[in-house]
Order: structure tokens, then sequence, then C-alpha cells
């Protein structure tokens, strides 16, 4: 066990919280300056529970309410570029609507943290979970992690930031939790020490803040040749941001012990059929996979945690490796 | 016509640093006419100067300098709100000393 995480055994660590609950923890540890959101079920809580540390003075942050999600995504854009750590929060039709300035933020290069609280896009209006409303961010250029359980939904919220503000990488970055089967649930969940989620995370640096003092211009016009070297940019940030993500995984588990693959193999190894999965789904098929195989069934599963930039290489390998079926081919 | 940089070269976002930006001379959309200035009927109120949208007259201290034709769009604003009728649009053409500065007391427009 590393060393960190010998310093605080894991049942001083333990608290029973929502994913909602353990998302605005990491948000609470990581104190970021700026936070503007609009609630929406089944992000709400993630929000009640952070404003609630902001106003027992627990956090330095800067809640803006504003008066719709577009406006949330807007505010964060303009607080990002002024040189602060912003993080916001969405699902949902919430997500639809900031979906414009998302592509505004990814162009820009702002790496803003937006917790999601995954849940189905209406009609019939549906509050609970699908990945409709992500998926509607799947071309904007912002890095997507789809959890499992609450206990993901914190690590990934502390991990998000360094991925975000990574050099190579200046993307935004979601963290999808999915809605009520994660946001609303309460697990045992192991927090790290405020100190330690400070020390990993550490400063937040932009390239050319506009509070700097040096005299920029952001969001420029730009014809189509320009157009393409920019989102050129863009596409190497995000090709980046899947190496990233292994060493961030790897960072991570010095201080907590747990280690994230982007895809993960479970019990895929002579398997003959499997399942790819995201989100809260995968934690089940787990369970579901280790009652088959206990009555002689060769089944498996692969986990997809880092949905954008898609693993695809890795995806590839965890499943065609372990079963010849083309069935299982990526 | 200017080189197109690569996207290997240029600042991540669109942003676009003061050292590295290129001026654009705007004054080549100006189409048919261009300000000049007959500098014995100018009483150095600097109108001209506080309305002028493209910050195209140039000063020097708190004294009237003239035109800047590489950003002046042509609008003619600074004819409308001169006092005196110093500022007059003539000609694109027209061949005028450097600023648009009209010497003595003849009208050259």
């Amino acid at each position: 066990m590393p060393a960190e995480a010998r310093e605080n055994p894991l049942s001083a660590r333990m608290q029973l919280l929502t994913g909602a609950e353990a998302a605005a923890h990491a948000m609470r540890q990581i104190n970021p300056d700026v936070v503007s959101v609009y609630p929406i079920t089944p992000q709400t809580p993630i929000i009640q529970t952070f404003a609630k540390f902001v106003a027992d003075g627990e956090v330095d942050t800067e809640i803006i309410n504003v008066e719709s999600e577009h406006s949330a995504m807007s505010a964060a854009v303009g607080a990002a570029q002024a040189g602060a750590r912003t993080m916001t929060a969405t699902a949902s039709q919430g997500l639809a609507l900031m979906i414009e300035i998302v592509y505004i933020a990814a162009s820009m290069r702002l790496p803003i943290v937006m917790a999601v609280g995954n849940r189905a896009l209406s009609g019939p209006i549906n509050i609970h979970c699908d990945h409709a409303d992500s998926m509607l961010a799947r071309d904007s250029g912002m890095v997507q992690i789809l959890t499992e359980n609450a206990q993901e939904a914190y690590d990934f919220m502390v991990i998000a930031p360094r991925l975000a503000e990574h050099p190579e990488v200046m993307l935004p970055v979601l963290v999808g939790q999915d809605g009520f089967t994660i946001t609303h649930s309460a697990e045992p969940v192991s927090l790290l020490p405020d100190e330690q989620v400070r020390r990993f995370v550490g400063d937040y640096r932009i390239p050319y803040p506009l509070l700097s003092g040096e005299v920029v211009t952001q969001g420029p016009f730009a014809m189509p040749d320009y157009y393409f070297e920019i989102k050129a940019q863009q596409v190497r940030a995000m090709q980046a941001a899947a190496q990233v993500f292994d060493d961030l995984s790897e960072a991570y588990e010095a201080y907590s012990g747990r280690r994230y693959q982007a895809v993960e193999g479970y019990r895929l190894d002579d398997a003959d059929r499997a399942l790819i999965l995201m989100g809260s789904s995968a934690g089940t098929a787990k369970d579901v996979v280790d009652q088959l195989r206990a009555k002689g069934e060769k089944v498996g599963l692969a986990q997809v945690r880092l949905f954008r930039p898609f693993p695809a290489a890795a995806s590839s390998s965890t499943v065609s490796a372990s079963s010849p079926s083309p069935a299982f081919s990526l | 016509m200017r080189e197109l940089k690569s996207s290997h070269q240029l600042p991540i976002g669109g942003a676009v640093l003061a050292q590295s930006a290129e001026p654009p001379h705007t004054g080549g959309w100006r189409v048919g006419e261009k300000p000049r200035v007959q500098l014995d009927t100018c009483v150095n109120c600097l109108l001209c100067w506080i309305y002028c949208p493209d910050s195209a007259i140039k000063i020097k201290d708190e004294a009237f300098l003239g035109f800047d034709y590489d950003y002046c769009k042509g609008c003619g604003i600074c004819q409308e709100v001169c006092p005196t009728g110093a500022i007059k649009m003539v000609a694109e053409a027209l061949v005028l000393p450097p600023l648009g500065r009209i010497e003595g007391e003849s009208d050259a427009g």
C-alpha cells in the first residue's frame, strides 16, 4: 500500500455519502474560486451540499447563481478566462442548454470542471438516468469520464481539475455520475484528507488569464484557415488527455490506493461473451458476471470510464485479446 | 500575403497576444471618401478625437495632429461633429499631405 494511504487508515476515512455529496466534498476540498450553477434534478444535491459548505465558510468559493444553464456555463467561461479555477454542475435538459457554450469553453481551452448527474433527455419527461445528456457533448471537445459509484464520483472530481488544467490538455472535463443510482444513493465513501487533495490538485494556472495584466485578445474570429489550425490544437489536446488520464490515475493511486483505467477488463480472460458498459450498470454487471462465472459460464465485462477521448485502442485490446469472437471487436 | 502559421506555432485557444498581433489596417475598408483638415480653421476642440469610432484621430499631448488613414474607415463622423467646418470629406483619390493636414488659408478640398 502506498505510504500516503497507510498514513490514513481506511476506516478513518469512510463516510456514508451519496454520490452527489461525495462530489460536493471533492469540490469543498479543492476549494475552487468560482462555481456558477443552476439547479436541476438530479444534480441539485451536488450544488445544494456545496452551497452549504460555502455558507458555512468552509471554502472561499464564489457561487454565482444564474438564471439558466446557458448563463451558468457562460459565467463559467468568463470566470475561467479571468483566471479563476471554475466548476459547474448540471444534468439532462440543463446540459442541453449549456452545449452551445461548452463548445466555446473547449475551443477557448478553458479547464472548467463540470459535475453531471446523468439524466435522460425529455420527453417524455424523465428524471432518471441514461447518458443521452452527456452524449450531447460527445463532439464538443470536452473530456468525459463516467463513474461507477459514489467513490468514483468523488475520486474523479478530485482528479478532474488536474486533468483539465494539464498544460497538454487545457480542456473542460465532465465527470458524470448516474442520476439517482449514484447521485442519491448513499454508500461508504473514502475521502482523502483535505490537505492531500489540495496537494494533489495544486495551484490553478492558465496561459493567458484576462487578469494577468498582459494584453491579449480572447475568442477572436477566425477564417477557415486559422479555424482549422486551432481545431487541430484541440484534437491534439484531446489525444493527449488519454495519456494524462493514465498518468494521473497512477499519481492518484499513490494517495488513494485505488487505480482506475480508461477501460477496465473484468474477468475477460477466456470469456466467450462480454458486456461493454459505462456508469453504474457496470457495477451491477460485475456481480452478474461473478454469479454466472460461479455457474461456469465464460462471461466478462469491459467497463469504459473515459468516454472522451474514447480509448479505442485500449478497448479493442481489452476485449479482442481475451476473446476471438468478432462480436466483441470495437 | 502573410504566411499562415501552423497550429504548432499559435497560442492555444485562438488567443492573440499583443506582441504577435498584426495590425489589421482596417483603413482598407474605406470606400470613396476620406477626411482632411484645414488647419487654420481648426480650434483644437478634439470633438473629432472624442467621436471617432476607430481611434483614427492622431493627437500629441492635447494637440490635434491629423488622421490615421491606416484605421480611418471614412465614416465622416468627424466632419459632422467639427464645429468650424475644418474637417471635410474629400475624394479618396485626392493626394493629401501626411495626416490630411492642409496648411494655409486656401481650401484644397
